[in-house]
């Protein structure tokens, strides 16, 4: 069960800055060590990036959830854009059909303790991270 | 044409003395503008609504031009004296009440042609309002825009440590515009200084994901290919961490955790070395 909710929009480079900061915040209230933070809002960064490049904006809604005695932030990133047609290949390190590094979506993964993505060509791109303390 | 437009410049006086007592009520702030200054902005603006809508009920038009130079005029003045948005509108807005005042006595027995004129009247000056309020936010924009730049060069310094050694001390979230900004600055810099080192010290960047690894390596790159160093410093421990996770390769990238450490290498490079002048036989020359 979430213990607080809110959904943010993803329309323009100053947007992921703002979720960034979001994340931030939220890692920090619930004492998240500075490395767990730093991975957490790297991460943020990244998948905020797909959604606005690749997906052609959206939203990330962030919730603080509850599992037993521990606490972690799940952010989920969606939109509407064109979808992944090979998530297989889109997850390899290196692979990238911009001109960045290849690295986001597959670094994200390894910065996260969960990690699920969902896309449907031309549906768009559901990613959910946790990241638990 | 409606019939206001006559009405209102009957009774110009009128509405004007109602205009003072209704801002007096609404949006009087006696801390940021006297009366004597109130009455004439008013007065100058009513005379300039009365003259526009005796040619015309679209506040786009050329006949409005002037009217519309001066809102934007008050909403400027206004803006610089510490008035918000919503003060700003109510100036235009709380002119309703006076002229609706006028059309009531003047329309006592006809309810439908009251409701016409109102509607008109009311219309026209909501339409002013909104321009107001418009040129106001405007103002704001433009305000944000130039910090924005201001920001952006301030963040950029290019400091020299010592002949040959440049710093790039970088500050804040790095994005694609204010990375080309950094890259043009520092590597028209080390032509400039004839430098052979260029430290980039990380310190003050929150987040560093790939887009700003990216933009280093492409920097450092650029700065190789100009026959200079350049190595990186100010890499915290939770960055280094996010870094090796993200799977991004610095290898080829000469890092450093302090910048001291980083100027350090820099002079060994140079071939040269900071030494204590306690018992060097230089110093001790000068003593004797």
């Amino acid at each position: 069960m979430a213990l607080k909710s809110e959904t943010y929009t993803i329309r323009s480079s100053d947007d992921v800055v703002r979720v960034r900061q979001i994340a931030r915040a939220w890692a920090s209230e619930i004492k998240l060590s500075l490395v767990d933070q730093t991975k957490l809002v790297t991460a943020t960064s990244e998948l905020a990036r797909n959604t606005l490049e690749h997906g052609g904006g959206g939203a990330m809604t962030a919730e603080m959830v509850e599992n037993g005695i521990r606490r972690g932030i799940k952010l989920t990133f969606t939109d509407q854009g064109p979808g992944i047609a090979n998530l297989e290949l889109a997850l390899q390190d290196g692979y990238t059909t911009g001109n960045g590094m290849g690295l986001g979506l597959s670094g994200s993964k390894r910065l996260v303790n969960e990690f699920d993505i969902k896309s449907e060509p031309g549906l768009g791109t559901t990613v959910t991270i946790v990241r638990w303390k | 044409m409606s019939v206001f437009q006559q009405i209102v410049r009957t009774h110009e006086t009128a509405i004007l003395n109602g205009w003072m007592k209704e801002i007096s009520i609404a949006t009087r702030r006696s801390d940021l503008m006297n009366d004597a200054e109130m009455r004439q902005q008013s007065s100058e603006f009513l005379h300039l609504f009365t003259e526009a809508t005796q040619v015309s009920s679209e506040v786009r038009s050329d006949a409005f031009a002037a009217a519309r130079e001066f809102l934007k005029g008050v909403a400027k003045s206004r803006m610089e004296q510490g008035f918000t948005a919503s003060e700003i509108s109510m100036f235009v807005l709380s002119l309703k009440q006076p002229v609706f005042n006028v059309l009531r006595d003047e329309f006592k027995g006809d309810a439908s042609k009251l409701v016409t004129e109102i509607w008109t009247s009311g219309d026209l000056l909501d339409k002013l309002a909104m321009m107001t309020v418009d040129a106001a936010i405007e103002l704001r924009e433009q305000t944000i825009a130039r910090q924005q730049e201001e920001m952006m060069e301030l963040s950029t310094p290019v400091v020299k440590l010592w002949d040959g050694v440049l710093a790039l001390p970088l500050i804040g979230t790095l994005d694609s515009g204010r990375t080309q900004v950094v890259m043009e600055s520092l590597l028209s810099a080390i032509v400039e200084t004839n430098s052979q080192v260029a430290i980039i010290d990380i310190t003050g960047v929150p987040t560093v994901d790939t887009l700003v690894a990216q933009h280093l390596i492409k920097t450092i790159t650029a700065a190789r290919l100009m026959g200079a160093e350049c190595y990186l410093s100010g890499i915290r421990p939770a960055i280094a961490q996010t870094i090796v996770h993200l799977g991004i390769d610095l290898v080829d990238v000469q890092t450093k955790a302090k910048l001291s450490d980083a100027f350090k290498i820099a002079l060994t490079r140079l071939g040269k070395a900071v030494v204590s002048i306690k018992n060097h036989p230089a110093a001790r020359a000068e003593e004797q």
